[in-house]
């Protein structure tokens, strides 16, 4: 796998704050990446280092061995989406306009949406099964669907790169199980590269290959879930001590919550 | 979903009704005129220059009063209606209105400050008043954006609120400052801040046209990128807007837009409010369709309310901005009142 990603003493504040510090860190071309942590750990703002939102204060983010602040934004928008961790419209757009929107990165000037554009953006909805809501006002919407109709506006963005902060934060079993699904299969299926900020230990366990762990801005830990999620880890980072064995569907590491330290 | 087609019937629809409503506020007034009498004064006077067959005052009453000042609305309205969708998209906010938050007012203190001090210089024709008027309005809005975004985010709260107090205090300095100087140049002053499109000659007007059309190409330029900005400035960022660029273009517009009309038209307020919430439940959000249909029906509305103004208790005139206040400020309140849950977040 070639390298996409490498962040080499990356540091980031805000204001006095500082929230990410002195972090080395690759990431490869087809990757589903997990980043896990507590509050407060970084989380977000390594996400919006990586999407170009946030400029690192020291150190350097390079994207296929080329700085990220050279990078045009709109070109960034054809090769980098993401999809928040809530999202609400205060106008009366549709679904299939907002999907729409992902072509922004494409048009120029006063330009409308080309036949192809429409295409795409139909591509996109089917693959994230919105279809039949094209016609209604995004806000109207279910919080499962809202995220669909994002990562469907995302995809229209035709992205080699997807930055997810915590999805499903606020959607139910069914819906989170199902828009993991969604990524895992684009993952596999297109070759997207996938980060993705969880908040759920088992989860982030059986979803990724790859864990991030991130205490106090810097990494704490990295590697497969069995290397990441130890008890002596999660009792540093969490402060909660937990008990883990192998799940014996998946083979992988499964966390039990016992209690807070004190 | 916005097609070509659509596009451009919905823009025809209106321009044909833009249209129609100039004639019928030709005809309509203390003197009404036919309309094969006013296409005979058009004729005669733009055509064949036979000055001979008509009546010379019916043709100052349609071409020298009537004309210029139906036109004024229609670009006045039509202004005041665009910088309504622009602040609406960039405040993410759909009360946003350069009345309401006191963008007006500070066009006005301007145009005031400028009036008193004998700073009206004019240069090569064009008056100097939009100018002090623009300054006004762009210092109101830069202020109102710095005071209102907290930590790389608008609030909505802080916003209208300030806009609010902003307002209330630029119009106790206007007060102050009218109270103080002697009382026959106040009348002219205080006739102008009701909101009055009179008396105003077709050079004039001209002038106006050139500055507001310069704000009007610029925001066209970025109405794709008001979409985006409207989703919200980071959503915008990643869907590959140079959103500053976008918000610097949309600040400098409007507070041309609003400088330029109410330098001439004074405080008419809720246009931008009513106009484009009405249009964006009929034809959608879509700014690239949204911003010129909110001129052509801004343009519609201010000109009817305009002819109502100076018919409806004939031959005494109401200055427009009553008319539009009383329209307007129901509108407001009943906006208010059901997207309460919806605003109240951030």
């Amino acid at each position: 796998m070639s390298e996409l990603y490498a962040l080499k003493g990356v540091g980031c504040r805000y204001g006095q704050n500082r929230v990410l510090n002195g972090m080395d860190l690759t990431i490869a071309r087809g990757e589903l990446l997990g980043v896990i942590g507590p509050n407060g750990a970084g989380k977000t703002s390594l996400l919006k280092l990586l999407g170009g939102l946030l400029r690192p204060a020291e150190g350097e983010i390079r994207l296929d061995s080329r700085d990220l602040s050279s990078f045009p934004r709109q070109w960034l928008a054809r090769r980098i989406g993401m999809v928040p961790q809530q999202y609400s419209l205060i106008f009366p757009y549709t679904v299939e306009e907002v999907v729409l929107m992902g072509r922004s990165p494409y048009l120029r000037g006063w330009a409308f949406e080309s036949g192809e554009d429409h295409r795409i953006a139909r591509t996109a909805m089917e693959r994230m099964e919105v279809q039949e809501l094209s016609r209604r006002l995004f806000d109207e919407l279910s919080g499962g669907e809202r995220q669909r109709v994002i990562i469907a506006r995302t995809l229209t963005q035709q992205p080699e790169v997807l930055l997810l902060d915590e999805p499903v934060t606020f959607l139910d079993l069914y819906h989170q199980a199902r828009i993991y699904s969604m990524l895992e299969d684009l993952n596999r299926t297109e070759g997207i590269t996938v980060v993705v900020v969880l908040h759920d230990l088992n989860l982030a366990s059986r979803l990724c290959n790859r864990l991030l762990l991130l205490s106090d801005g810097r990494i704490a830990r990295q590697g497969t879930p069995w290397d990441v999620l130890t008890e002596g880890a999660i009792e540093q980072v969490y402060r909660c001590r937990c008990h883990i064995d192998s799940h014996p569907g998946t083979g992988r590491p499964r966390v039990t919550v016992l209690s807070a330290v004190t | 979903m916005l097609t070509f087609g659509r596009w451009l019937s919905i823009l025809s629809l209106l321009a044909g009704i833009w249209v129609v409503t100039v004639l019928v506020c030709l005809l309509y007034g203390m003197e009404p005129i036919t309309l094969s009498e006013a296409a005979q004064i058009f004729w005669a006077k733009f055509y064949s220059g036979d000055q001979a067959s008509i009546d010379s005052s019916r043709s100052v009453i349609l071409l020298d009063v009537r004309l210029p000042r139906v036109l004024l609305a229609g670009v006045v309205g039509g202004a005041l209606a665009s910088v309504g969708v622009t602040l609406q998209a960039l405040l993410r906010n759909p009360l946003a209105d350069p009345f309401v938050i006191g963008i007006s007012s500070g066009t006005a203190l301007g145009v005031v400050l400028s009036i008193l001090t004998g700073l009206n210089l004019s240069v090569w024709g064009f008056s100097a008043l939009p100018v002090f008027g623009f300054s006004g309005a762009l210092l109101t809005l830069m202020f109102l954006y710095r005071l209102a975004r907290i930590h790389g985010r608008i609030s909505v709260q802080t916003l209208l609120l300030g806009g609010v107090i902003l307002n209330a205090m630029l119009s106790a300095v206007i007060m102050f400052i009218t109270y103080m100087v002697d009382a026959n140049r106040v009348l002219g002053i205080f006739y102008w801040l009701m909101g009055n499109l009179g008396s105003l000659e077709l050079k004039a007007l001209g002038v106006v046209i050139i500055y507001v059309m310069i704000g009007m190409v610029a925001l066209f330029r970025i109405a794709r990128g008001l979409n985006l900005l409207a989703l919200g400035e980071e959503a915008a960022v990643t869907l590959g807007l140079d959103a500053e660029r976008t918000k610097r273009a949309a600040f400098f517009a409007s507070a041309l837009l609003t400088g330029a009309v109410v330098s001439v038209s004074g405080l008419i307020s809720f246009v931008g409010i009513m106009i484009p919430h009405v249009l964006r439940t009929l034809i959608g959000p879509d700014h690239r369709l949204l911003l010129p249909a909110s001129i052509l029906g801004g343009g519609i509305f201010l000109m009817s309310a305009d002819t109502l103004a100076r018919t409806l208790i004939a031959p005494t005139e109401i200055p427009v901005g009553i008319i539009t206040a009383l329209c307007g400020g129901p509108f407001f309140l009943i906006l208010l009142r059901r997207g309460r849950m919806k605003f109240s977040g951030s």
